[in-house]
């Protein structure tokens, strides 16, 4: 089995509070993987690190086999690597054909096409239409994204981290803020994703958890505590501690 | 947006007609030639403010790179405008390759002060250095700039050369504001963290938006030089840079036409009412603070909406 995404005993610690402790993890390709934990389990520290929008004080990231510890965060996203975030950062002024198509050209780099009509990429334009057909934003594609509901928005958000055709994906919280059948909707989407695309994913909602996660890791202050398959988690006590424990 | 664009050309092209048919005094086609530099100048620094969101108090340093070059050549014997030009462009060019990479290591109200810092440094080069740049009194040049043997020295030719220069300028800041890049740019104002997540090198990015403000911005001031057949230090100032900076945000930002219309709307009531009172300044501020309160994203979005409004009627 190969691995498309891979910790090993990641740490980082803000002042004296370690925020993620000696998480180590091992998804492999094709694999959706659930990171779950409750509040401040350092579940959105490890997408971080992971993303690097933060640099671990010890351990080691890895995208397939190479080491991309040192690597800033737009190198790892040449390297296939994409994510989206818990509090949407779409690009609100511009309609969503633009932030698709700004989303489809970041990987390709700075160069003399960047100057071409935005657009006038054939294969760029072919891609944003698929994408607006997969999210169903086909009929917000002239709409300014600040005129759209959250839920649209949110959609967006994660289409944006699907734009470039990345190996394996991050999503941060996707259905935070959504209503139950946003919700249900996301997580069918999720699902039908071609299993070409790794998932890494954290969410509150058990049922989209659930139903989407092949694997999962939970994450309580900063360790790792449990890590198997959704039924081996279930039956955990020590799972159930973390959840249920203090009520 | 677009029908503002519209009625800007038909004014440019009605002022073109009233010049070529000699019903324009020189006094208006100067007015105007200089409506139209500024207009360029003010877009230049729009490509920064209104695309990527780098707000710059130092513009003023391109502008008076692309004068002074077009002083000091012409005063060395280079006549033709075409290579003057040029010449400004690459000192443009240059001078923002070495400022902009000092200034792009901080960003936000920092990106401001050391581009303030920045625009100091020509400014007070040029009053220093007396021997080469004539200091406080300037550079006063022989003759006007030809074109390929064409003269230019009169106020209706030189105000075609302005305008068909602020013509190309224009539409190559419109193609760049519509390329992909344009919208890399846009997305880096927005969200640089996820423009990072997206595989964006942002640094770079705004690096080449920054290089290529300051080359239209030192046309427009080679443009000014040829005008005025006088440069100084003035040119370099901060009021210039500061003065570029409220018609980019009076007008508009990001829109690229908002700003240039902003730059006629404080020239005309600058002229008009500089010429009843001279405390001028005191109905300009007037003027800003009902612009803020009654068109607060500037004044194109303001004309726009009463545009649409009109016609719906």
């Amino acid at each position: 089995m190969t691995l498309a995404l891979e910790a090993r005993n990641l740490s980082i610690s803000f002042g004296g509070v370690e925020a993620v402790r000696n998480v180590d993890l091992r998804v492999t390709r094709g694999e959706r993987r659930v990171i779950m934990g409750p509040n401040g389990a350092g579940k959105t520290t490890l997408f971080n690190l992971l993303g690097g929008q933060l640099r671990p004080t010890a351990g080691q990231v890895l995208v397939g086999d190479q080491d991309i510890t040192a690597l800033p965060p737009w190198r790892r996203a040449r390297r296939g690597l994409s994510r989206t975030f818990q509090i949407s950062r779409v690009f609100l002024p511009l309609t969503v054909w633009e932030n698709l198509l700004i989303a489809v050209s970041g990987i390709s780099g700075f160069g003399p096409r960047a100057f071409r009509k935005a657009g006038a990429d054939k294969p760029a334009a072919r891609r944003i239409d698929e994408l607006l057909e997969r999210w169903s934003l086909g009929e917000h594609r002239a709409t300014p994204v600040q005129a759209l509901s959250y839920g649209v928005q949110r959609l967006l958000e994660i289409a944006l981290a699907f734009a470039a055709s990345p190996q394996v994906v991050m999503l941060d919280e996707p259905t935070a803020g959504l209503s139950t059948g946003e919700r249900a909707m996301v997580a069918s989407r999720l699902k039908s994703l071609p299993r070409d695309v790794t998932l890494l994913l954290t969410d509150h909602d058990m049922d989209v958890v659930f139903e989407v996660s092949d694997r999962i890791m939970v994450l309580d202050r900063g360790r790792a505590i449990a890590d198997g398959t959704p039924a081996e988690i279930r039956a955990n006590p020590d799972v159930l501690d973390v959840y249920l424990g203090n009520i | 947006m677009n029908r503002l664009w519209w009625v800007c050309a038909i004014l440019l092209l009605a002022a073109s007609a009233l010049v070529s048919a000699g019903l324009v005094p020189p006094y208006y086609i100067g007015l105007m030639t200089e409506v139209m530099i500024l207009a360029l100048f003010v877009m230049s620094l729009d490509l920064l403010v209104g695309l990527v969101g780098l707000d710059s108090l130092g513009h003023a340093a391109f502008f008076g790179i692309g004068a002074y070059v077009v002083g000091l050549m012409s005063l060395r014997g280079v006549e033709d405008m075409g290579v003057l030009l040029l010449a400004a462009i690459a000192g443009g060019f240059v001078l923002g390759l070495a400022f902009g990479s000092i200034a792009l290591r901080a960003l936000g109200p920092y990106f401001l002060i050391i581009t303030l810092a920045l625009g100091y440094l020509p400014n007070a080069l040029a009053i220093r250095w007396r021997g080469l740049t004539g200091g406080d009194d300037g550079l006063v040049m022989l003759g006007r700039p030809t074109l390929a043997s064409y003269s230019l020295d009169s106020p209706a030719r030189y105000f075609f050369l302005v305008a068909v220069v602020l013509v190309i300028c224009v539409c190559l800041m419109q193609a760049i504001a519509r390329s992909t890049f344009g919208y890399g740019l846009r997305g880096i104002r927005e969200s640089p963290v996820r423009m990072t997540a997206l595989g964006y090198h942002v640094w770079t990015y705004q690096y080449a938006a920054f290089v290529i403000a300051a080359v239209f911005a030192s046309v427009a001031g080679a443009l000014n030089a040829g005008y005025n057949l006088f440069v100084s230090p003035v040119d370099f100032g901060i009021e210039r840079s500061a003065g570029a900076l409220v018609a980019v945000i009076l007008g508009g930002a990001g829109t690229l036409i908002g700003p240039a219309i902003g730059a006629l709307a404080i020239m005309a009531l600058r002229h008009s009412i500089g010429a009843v009172t001279q405390h001028w300044p005191l109905v300009l501020g007037l003027f800003y603070i009902a612009v803020i309160l009654y068109a607060p994203r500037g004044l194109a979005f303001g004309l726009s909406d009463l545009l649409a409004r009109w016609r719906r009627r």
